[in-house]
């Protein structure tokens, strides 16, 4: 046979293999997890407290607070790194600062989480934190780990994400689309406002979003800055004594981190094994279905884009 | 008595005057100067990379979003330089409209892109929009075409139609002069036809600038045309005396096919 048929074939089994390889191990591990925690899944096990000292009960507050830390972190992600792009792509030229900032931006996306989360202690907690609390002469109310330090160390392991796709997205956009619209007349931000950002956001919302859905597993960052071991309580205050609101200056339970102590700091680690599996299938389905409202979002955006 | 007069001296719309254009170091343009008259089609011609899309692309100045550049001379629009300091861009850019190579629709329904510019600079006047879209369409002739899909997407047009809608687009905000950057070179000779036809309609109306690579289109549908060659302006006359009788020998070579 002709040699560079056979060349041809061996890189495209060679390719093929390698896919099939990653989804046989993804399967495995997805379906390993879901066998091993369906089990403990019930009510009481999504709504309810641990207790018996993490060998019974649910985790109810652990998925309150991975949502509640899920939310902050995404409302101070996202503005910023959505602004700082646009600023980035349409504004600040393409410069030797400009090639600076973004090898400085897709390097801090390298870097590991839980550097982030010394980073959270050193400069949110002890400097901000503090700072705030000398200033305001609020005792220790700031200076300590909190679900808003929590939600900004993990704010600042997405940024970087979050920029550099939304700068992919802002790119994809066609030059001729600028002309046309600076050709109409259009101010920089107008021309920002009604032909890139439309254009733009179906790949900006799908970015930010898987890296939203990342933070939202991650243990190191919030290991130091306000995750607890365990709460009695919710992290809730009431709003004037009648509106209940996450309170961001408690600390909170999180899924990844009570797979972590279910694991290495329970009392009995035999125990709690169906626990741990249970909690991880619950972190992988809200991740899960995070992932596909992005994915939905993204497809009604474009459908509304075809139609105008 | 003074009509074949007007007729052949005809207001001047737009100017330059030994005007050089550099993109970073590079000189694009040098020492041109003409004038380009009022209502009345003016074609531009000459082997790529002669300079011609720099030229109109210096009147709306739409040359320099994507470049560094840097301009010696000047450009006059009624008399006034398109240069100065501080020049208010974005009513330049709504007096002088400008149709790209490729059409460029916004992926937005054809109304939206009709009424893009006339939104731009705050009319919201329902009544008012209709309007100018309608008229806009009809000038392109494109209206009856789309008049019952407005609410289509604009992707969903032929190529053709895509920029005769970004012709009407264009004139939505009602410019002086409509710049035409290779307007057919990206469509089929059927498109091509209707796009000509639609300038024809529109030359007593605007101060139309083309620029082409096809000579037939030129001597079909301008007044006047001027042949570049290397960033210079060459020869600069009536389109008949220009196809007919050049007084420059380079002008002769290229219109007849011995380059370019």
């Amino acid at each position: 046979m002709n040699r560079r048929k056979l060349v041809g074939q061996f890189c495209e089994s060679l390719c093929r293999g390698a896919a099939f390889l990653v989804l046989t191990v993804l399967f495995f591990i997805l379906g390993f997890i879901l066998m091993k925690g369906i089990g403990v899944i019930n009510w009481t096990f999504l709504s309810a407290p641990p207790t018996d000292g993490m060998t019974k009960g649910g985790i109810f507050p652990a998925i309150f607070g991975t949502i509640a830390l899920t939310f902050f972190m995404i409302v101070m992600a996202l503005p910023l790194g959505v602004a700082s792009a646009i600023y980035l792509n349409e504004y600040a030229g393409t410069g030797r600062a400009y090639r600076v900032i973004r090898a400085g931006i897709n390097n801090l996306a390298g870097v590991p989480s839980i550097v982030f989360g010394l980073f959270g202690v050193g400069f949110f907690i002890l400097f901000v934190g503090r700072q705030l609390d000398r200033v305001l002469q609020t005792g220790l109310l700031f200076g300590q780990p909190a679900m808003l330090w929590a939600g900004a160390t993990l704010a600042v392991l997405v940024l970087p994400v979050i920029i550099v796709s939304t700068d992919e997205a802002l790119k994809a956009v066609p030059q001729s689309m600028r002309e046309a619209a600076y050709a109409l007349g259009a101010t920089r931000w107008q021309m920002i406002r009604r032909v890139v950002l439309p254009q733009s956001l179906p790949g900006i919302l799908t970015g930010s979003i898987l890296s939203i859905s990342r933070g939202a597993g991650e243990t190191a960052p919030v290991l130091f800055t306000g995750a607890a071991y365990f709460l009695p309580k919710l992290p809730v205050v009431k709003l004037w004594g009648t509106i209940p609101m996450v309170n961001p200056m408690e600390q909170f339970m999180q899924l990844a981190y009570h797979i972590f102590i279910l694991s290495t700091q329970s009392t009995n680690v035999q125990l709690t094994r169906p626990l741990q599996y249970g909690t991880a299938l619950v972190l992988l389905v809200l991740t899960f279905m995070l992932n596909l409202g992005g994915i939905l979002l993204r497809a009604r955006f474009r459908k509304q884009r075809r139609r105008g | 008595m003074n009509l074949p007069l007007l007729s052949l001296l005809p207001d001047t719309k737009i100017e330059a005057r030994k005007l050089n254009y550099f993109y970073g170091s590079d000189q694009a343009l040098f020492d041109v100067s003409l004038s380009i008259p009022d209502k009345q089609v003016t074609a531009i011609i000459g082997p790529s990379g002669c300079g011609k899309s720099t030229l109109i692309k210096s009147i709306n100045r739409i040359g320099e979003i994507s470049n560094e550049i840097r301009v010696e001379g000047d450009l006059l629009l009624d008399g006034q330089s398109v240069y100065t300091k501080g020049l208010n861009m974005v009513e330049l850019r709504r007096r002088v409209g400008m149709v790209f190579q490729k059409p460029n629709p916004f992926p937005k329904t054809i109304l939206e892109n009709v009424l893009f510019g006339p939104k731009l600079h705050g009319i919201s006047d329902r009544h008012r929009l209709e309007e100018i879209a309608e008229q806009s369409l009809q000038k392109a002739a494109l209206w009856t075409e789309v008049k019952d899909k407005l609410q289509k997407s604009a992707i969903e047009l032929s190529g053709g139609q895509q920029q005769r809608l970004c012709i009407a687009r264009a004139l939505a905000v009602d410019p002086e002069v409509l710049l035409m950057d290779e307007p057919c070179s990206a469509l089929d000779p059927v498109g091509t036809a209707r796009i000509e036809e639609t300038i024809e309609f529109l030359k007593p109306l605007y101060c139309i600038v083309i620029v082409t690579h096809n000579m037939q289109q030129a001597a079909r549908v301008s007044q006047r045309t001027a042949f570049f060659m290397n960033g210079k302006l060459i020869e600069y006359d009536e389109t008949e005396k220009i196809f007919t009788n050049p007084s420059v020998n380079l002008t002769e070579d290229y219109i007849t096919g011995r380059f370019g």
